[in-house]
């Protein structure tokens, strides 16, 4: 259900080892690769922004790749101008990326800056592509809990996964080596916001703790799978597009999100 | 006189058709890639390797190496002596009488060929192969008859044309069988490949008593050389030339806990589906066991294509590769020395390094090595916390040291850690001068190249090698014989050379050396399970059972154990490629420890710990053999000043 020549990017970047903070391809990045290449197969066009000399990029080309295309640029740029032209020339018609890096700021903006500057729909959490038609593409959103989203959305536009894609595919040691890393000489723009800010290392998220009253092994079942209670909620079914705005904007005033 | 002129021309042209079906087999063979072999040596070692060391494996069964000698050697002396009576045409009596002697000692050699094909095992197959002793006798029995006149015992011309023409027949029968269909693919081929394999062996140094079990490394430097083994001719023309020497006895297939298990894998039917691929064609012939829940006929192969299709079905399909534990149990059985393992891995190279298809928990586990030296994904600086309270001494402070105490992966399982802190017990009781690497240790890549994993390996291994040749120490001791077999047989190809010991081998020294001041073991009777990597591929077999004896432990010996011990099912990377079988490897051999009655099981092996451990209970205990020689330790009483425990505060447990 897809066209021969749908032109796919998926944007990547250096990943972190949890545990060992060694430099590895980045899981989501990965598993966007992964849908990629379930899309595109050897079509797929992969796409960095950085140092093309970096062996941790290998690691996506074992996934399959015959190359993969470098924006170069030295670690204080800022990728986000490169990728902006790069995929305005290249004529992307759907741009996967993963959905926050795992090294350098991290901060999960860039599929929305991006989609602002192109002017593109923007879908978060992609779990699977179900098939493209006439400039239109059906694809599943992942939501909390499993459940799924089914959505249309306009070519072209920028999707970013989460951990609900398909596991990436293993690297392998043969294709790593052989595929090529094509450095792109692009003009490098430096990233503003790190000339006068600085990294510091982040400090672990207090976790909420749970204090369990259950005295049986179902009570403590239940209160492990029972849905967090928003209580607080109203389901709006059937009412007119005017209402529904008007509930949505009064409870966006109410919560202090709109003045 | 018509046989006169008759058998000369079968002899003869039964040898001429031998030679070219010889040159042919031998242009398929060369069909692999290039190994170096000593072409000449090989040669004329042949002889004392097929008498003595292939004899020596074939003795273990005494009927059979009865048999072959009878039958073979027969048939050895009465092919050379009727090609020189009745090919040559030298009727000399004296002659006459040593042919006909051969032919009488092959016809009893062959009815007890055909004996066993009364009612034959399992493990053995059928098709061609039940015709083989009747071929044999009908050889013997024809040249008997036909060389009766020569030795002067019949009239020339006895039984008249009518004798003639069936003599004519019976020699035809077998020389086909015999002669040429020994290099036309019937069952004597395994003759002649198999004399050429000894000739031309890839590990030479299994003769003569030797030991040769690290896998053989793969040059990556060498960007055009295959990764492994994708089609037939990926192997090295003389592992063709093995495979084909396969006498499908199926002694590997009886030992292999795979395919007791019910996984997908018969290590005979993999060396015959490598001999269908050498050659070309389908599996449909083969006459022996499938792989368990395989039907056969529906795999086919030849030389230039890919002998695993990971989407559908080709030569071999990807589980019973996957399967193999790489316990070596069918290479210590195979009477051909048929290098099984080898095999496995070079395809399991391919599927991982090419192909990216390691199953199940296969490329976590790699990923995991890669990112942080150990198979579990732990941060790599909790290596040495199992004994943040032992005060350790480490490489980087004392350079040099007696002992060198690899640790092992096992430092982050928490069962493997009072192996190790036993063993560190054992050391300090005994004043050993020693250390560990600390966090200067990696895996030592064991599991990574048995998952086909060699880029990953040899990583590891470097990086091992480069952290110990900062310190002088004299020897490696570690309680994991899998990191023990790598670093002492793997280690070297890559520019690592040591003295590497089991523990069980340096507490046998210790003990002999008097430094340790033991009890008796109390408690019930003990059997003792012999680790593959220790035993079958580093031959150490004694040296436990004498720690245990130092303990006053008398073991009770299973029925398989020693160089014919099963697999715990731990080996190979076989844990986590998980293939379903219909029974699980390490529950068979809790049913062999439990045969003995009994009630604790020593071990050597952290791997068979977690095996043997995850069998249910009911079931003997398992412990190291670190825990039972520490649990005797005698000490020099210490002052007996123990903290009085605090009173816990009061918690409410909910
Ligand atoms: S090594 Fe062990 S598991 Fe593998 S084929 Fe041989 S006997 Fe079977
Ligand atoms: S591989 Fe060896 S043990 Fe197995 S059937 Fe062939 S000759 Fe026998």
């Amino acid at each position: 259900m897809l066209p021969d020549n749908l032109n796919i990017i998926t944007l990547v970047s250096i990943g972190a080892h949890p545990t060992s903070g060694r430099a590895r391809r980045a899981e989501q990045d990965a598993r966007a690769v992964e849908l990629g290449l379930r899309l595109a197969g050897d079509k797929l066009q992969v796409l960095h922004a950085g140092n093309p000399a970096d062996e941790a990029l290998r690691a996506y080309l074992g996934m399959g790749l015959s190359e993969l295309t470098v924006l170069e640029q030295p670690s204080h740029g800022d990728a986000l101008p490169l990728l902006n032209s790069y995929l305005k020339d290249a004529g992307a018609q759907l741009v996967l990326t993963g959905s926050q890096a795992e090294t350098g700021e991290g901060s999960g903006m860039l599929p929305f800056l991006l989609a602002e500057q192109l002017g593109w729909p923007l879908v978060v959490g992609l779990a699977e592509v179900e098939k493209i038609e006439n400039g239109m593409a059906q694809v599943l959103q992942a939501l909390p809990r499993g459940q799924r989203r089914r959505l249309k959305v306009r070519l072209p536009f920028i999707a970013c996964v989460d951990n609900a894609a398909p596991t990436a595919r293993q690297s392998a040691f043969g294709p790593a080596r052989r595929g090529q890393l094509q450095a792109c000489e692009v003009a490098v723009v430096d990233d503003s916001l790190l000339v006068d800010a600085h990294f510091q290392p982040a400090r672990p998220r207090p976790k909420r703790l749970k204090v369990i009253k259950a005295k049986t092994g179902a009570e403590r079942m239940k209160a492990a799978t029972a849905k967090a209670a928003g209580g607080g909620g109203q389901v709006l079914k059937d009412v007119s597009p005017q209402a529904g705005a008007e509930a949505i904007f009064k409870l966006l005033v109410e919560e202090g999100m709109l003045r | 006189m018509m046989l006169n002129t008759l058998l000369p021309i079968l002899l003869f042209a039964a040898l001429g058709l031998a030679v070219i079906g010889a040159g042919k087999r031998f242009l398929m063979w060369r069909r692999g890639r290039p190994a170096k072999v000593d072409w000449l040596g090989g040669l004329l070692a042949m002889p004392r390797r097929y008498l003595v060391d292939l004899h020596h494996v074939v003795e273990r069964d005494k009927y059979m190496s009865k048999t072959h000698v009878a039958t073979a050697g027969g048939f050895v002396l009465a092919a050379g002596l009727a090609i020189l009576v009745h090919g040559f045409g030298l009727h000399s009596r004296i002659l006459g009488y040593a042919l006909l002697g051969a032919c009488v000692l092959m016809f009893v050699g062959a009815l007890f060929v055909a004996k066993r094909r009364l009612d034959p095992p399992a493990r053995l197959s059928k098709g061609p192969w039940m015709r083989l002793p009747k071929s044999l006798l009908m050889f013997a029995v024809s040249f008997f008859i036909a060389t009766l006149p020569v030795a002067g015992i019949l009239p020339e011309g006895f039984g008249g044309w009518m004798l003639a023409v069936l003599l004519a027949v019976g020699v035809a029968w077998g020389v086909s069988e015999l002669f040429f269909g020994m290099t036309w693919g019937g069952p004597m081929k395994h003759a002649f490949a198999g004399a050429l394999h000894l000739a031309w062996h890839r590990r030479s140094e299994r003769f003569g008593g030797g030991r040769s079990t690290g896998l053989k490394a793969l040059n990556l430097d060498d960007r055009t050389a295959p990764l492994g083994v994708e089609k037939p001719r990926d192997f090295t023309w003389n592992q063709l030339l093995g495979f084909d020497a396969c006498v499908q006895c199926g002694k590997c297939e009886a030992v292999c806990p795979a395919f007791a298990a019910g996984q997908p894998l018969n290590p005979k039917k993999l060396i015959q589906d490598m001999v269908v691929g050498l050659a070309g064609g389908t599996d449909a012939k083969f006459a022996g066991s499938p792989y368990p829940g395989q039907a056969i006929g529906e795999h086919s192969g030849a030389p230039h294509l890919p002998i695993v299709n990971l989407n559908g079905k080709a030569l071999v399909d990807a589980e019973t590769l996957w399967s193999c534990t790489t316990c070596r149990a069918c290479v210590e059985e195979c009477p051909m020395m048929i290098e099984h393992v080898d095999a496995i891995v070079d395809m399991r190279r391919h599927l991982t390094l090419e192909k990216g298809a390691t199953p199940n928990k296969g490329a976590e586990v790699l990923d995991n090595l890669i990112a942080t030296d150990n198979p579990g994904g732990f941060a790599p600086g909790g290596r040495l916390n199992w004994a943040a309270d032992l005060n350790l001494p480490l490489m980087s402070e004392k350079k040099s040291v007696d002992v060198l105490f690899w640790v092992g992966d096992g430092a982050f399982d928490m069962r493997n850690q009072r192996t190790l802190r036993a063993f560190v017990k054992v050391l300090k009781a005994a004043n050993v001068d020693f250390a560990v690497l600390g966090l200067e240790e990696r895996d030592s890549g064991d599991v990574a190249r048995r998952l086909g994993d060699e880029a990953t390996f040899q990583t590891l291994a470097k990086r091992n090698i480069a952290s110990m040749s900062q310190y002088q120490f004299n020897k490696i001791v570690s309680c994991d014989p899998h990191s023990f077999h790598v670093l002492k047989n793997e280690y070297g190809e890559l520019g690592g050379h040591y003295q590497v010991l089991h523990h069980s081998t340096y507490m046998d020294e210790l003990i002999s050396a008097d430094k340790l001041n033991l009890g008796q073991h109390k408690g019930g009777s003990v059997t003792y399970h012999d680790p593959c990597y220790l035993g079958r591929y580093n031959g150490e077999y004694e040296a436990p059972r004498a720690v245990l004896k130092a303990i006053g432990i008398e073991v009770r010996e299973m029925e398989r154990s020693g160089f014919r011990s099963r697999c715990c099912g731990g080996g190979g990377g076989a844990p986590i490629t998980d293939i379903p079988g219909k029974q699980r490897i390490p529950d068979m051999r809790m049913v062999d420890i439990q045969e003995t009655g009994a009630e604790l099981v020593a071990v050597g092996c952290p791997q068979c710990t977690a095996m043997l451990e995850g069998v249910v209970e009911p079931r003997p205990q398992i412990k190291d053999i670190a825990e039972l020689v520490a649990d005797v330790l005698l000490e020099a009483p210490a002052p007996a000043k123990k903290p009085v425990p605090t009173k816990p505060e009061a918690l409410e447990v909910h």
